[in-house]
């Protein structure tokens, strides 16, 4: 079994930053990346991650194995995971509640599923199947979504407490996905929390998201491009607290700003988690 | 019941047509809206995949006509598995028969050269050929044990493709090109990792393929003088070998 990441704050690793990184050893909990950018043979971007991997704690974040689509997994990309879980033993390996893969195009997003008794099954064939394959027990993101289906009998907080019993997995609860979905289902993002088996989260994600409007109000997106906002920073101080130390991963894909603006956010999330840690121990003087 | 395989068939194939999936849900003045987040996601993310994949092309084209390409190229080539880097290698083709870029003869060859860039990018990483080994090849003492690195590309155009590539590069200086020269493309990745591009001579080029296939420095060299009989390849070899571009044959068989 891998040891578990770091309960501090980690960043996601862009190239651009590779030289500040490799030179300044920033103090941060772990890097995380996605598990399709190094499915390439070999060359810079292996060399980085060689690097960065024997300074921190790894996260190889999965966006393509269409964990939720109504196709079979697709062997060949188990098997390249499995070559780069193999290469670097990332401390911890996490997939999305979502599809993007059917009929032999991969469409590039993380697309929605009804939660149904159907997509159960098939969603927990699926997980069973790449912690077979992998080795290892798999960490389960909840989504980003725009719109809802009527074929749904459960509701997402419950759907992803069933995954996990059944098939062992843990769940990476992204704050932002759960302040944009609520928002846009016009839902409280608080009542969603309330509802969600935090003692199943494993790792936690924060990011920015862009916002249009509809008549019934705000529809939210999951963009990644911009600082985490503040109605998000607040949701996760409150399970933080409630969770104690995790960890915690600021996501900024797109628009990459310079290092020192990514390296704040973090800050600014290890923070609120030493905040705990500190509150913590009051309580504990305190009993 | 077996619902599922039929709503992602009707969801993938509405992200094209726009036609809502069965059961999507929403206040109806707004579930057009909403599904189109989808629909701009997978669009926008496939453009902007191909842009980073042929930066020189898009330049070429400006940014809307490179965009209205891209979505039908999209629109006819998806990817087939979630691995980006290796996506694209229709796209050359694709230009080569697209009526709207016809006035621009030369874009399929740069994006042929832009592809080539990728693949050396993420090439595999065997071991350059020590200068023991070297010297012990080019002296023909061992014979056919050289094999190139598998980031080595040669590329052939009627146009002037690297000369153009190069112009589209940061502080590349003006000048006149003549887009109907001819030109050979070396396209490999050196030492440092970083991808070059080099202009070859025809003896140069079959000095190369005569290398791929035969692993034999001299006799490589003995081809080569089919196009040139004063070919001699001794500043190409070591410039090979000082890019790390040349690999023991053994390498390659494991």
């Amino acid at each position: 079994m891998p040891s578990p990441l770091p309960a501090a704050a980690g960043l996601g690793f862009k190239p651009e930053h590779f030289a500040t990184i490799h030179q300044t050893r920033p103090a941060l909990g772990f890097f995380e990346v996605h598990a399709e950018n190094y499915m390439g043979d070999g060359g810079r971007p292996h060399a980085q991650l060689a690097a960065l991997r024997a300074d921190y704690a790894l996260s190889l974040h999965g966006v393509g194995l269409s964990i939720g689509g109504a196709d079979p997994l697709d062997r060949d990309h188990l098997a390249r995971l499995r070559r780069l879980i193999d290469r670097y033993e990332p401390e911890s390996f996490s997939e999305h509640l979502a599809w993007s893969s059917h009929g032999g195009d991969y469409l590039n997003d993380l697309l929605p599923l009804p939660y149904t008794d159907e997509t159960l099954a098939l969603v927990c064939a699926h997980i069973d199947e790449v912690q077979q394959v992998l080795g290892r027990r798999m960490l389960l993101e909840n989504p980003s979504t725009y719109l809802e289906f009527s074929q749904s009998t459960w509701v997402e907080t419950d759907f992803l407490r069933e995954i996990a019993r059944r098939t062992g997995c843990g769940l990476l609860l992204d704050v932002n996905n759960v302040f944009v979905a609520c928002t846009n289902r016009r839902e409280d993002p608080r009542a969603y929390l309330a509802d969600f088996p935090l003692h199943l989260v494993g790792e936690i994600h924060l990011g920015g998201h862009d916002a249009e409007f509809l008549p019934s109000g705000p529809l939210l997106i999951d963009a990644h491009g911009s600082p985490v906002a503040d109605p998000v920073w607040a949701l996760f101080a409150e399970v933080i607290d409630r969770t104690g130390p995790l960890p915690v991963l600021i996501e900024w894909d797109n628009d990459v700003p310079d290092w020192p603006v990514l390296l704040s956010e973090a800050r600014a999330a290890q923070s609120l988690i030493g905040q705990t840690m500190t509150g913590r121990s009051r309580h504990a003087l305190a009993s | 019941m077996h619902s599922h395989p039929d709503l992602i068939a009707a969801f993938r194939d509405g992200l094209a047509t726009g036609t809502l999936p069965p059961g999507a849900k929403a206040l109806p003045a707004e579930i057009d809206r909403r599904f189109a987040v989808y629909r701009n996601n997978v669009t926008h993310g496939l453009i902007e995949a191909l842009a980073t994949r042929f930066p020189v092309v898009k330049a070429l084209v400006g940014d809307d006509f490179f965009r209205a390409t891209a979505r039908l190229f999209i629109a006819q080539h998806k990817p087939t598995n979630p691995v980006l880097m290796l996506w694209g290698e229709d796209f050359p083709a694709f230009l080569r028969g697209f009526p709207p870029a016809a006035g621009l003869p030369y874009l399929a060859d740069v994006a042929r050269l832009e592809y080539a860039r990728g693949i050396a990018y993420h090439a595999a990483d065997p071991p350059p050929l020590t200068g023991e080994a070297l010297a012990r090849a080019a002296t023909g003492a061992d014979i056919a044990c050289v094999a190139l690195h598998p980031s080595v590309q040669l590329l052939r155009a009627r146009h002037a493709f690297v000369t153009i590539w190069a112009a589209h590069q940061p502080g590349a200086a003006p000048g006149e090109i003549n887009p109907l020269q001819e030109e050979i493309a070396l396209v490999l990745r050196n030492r440092l990792l970083d991808v070059e591009i080099w202009r070859l001579t025809r003896a140069e080029s079959l000095f190369i393929v005569g290398l791929g296939k035969t692993g034999h420095l001299l006799g490589a060299a003995g081809a080569a003088r089919v196009a040139d009989p004063r070919f001699d390849p001794t500043h190409l070899i070591l410039r090979l070998s000082a890019a790390g571009a040349l690999i023991s044959r053994e390498t390659t068989d494991v």
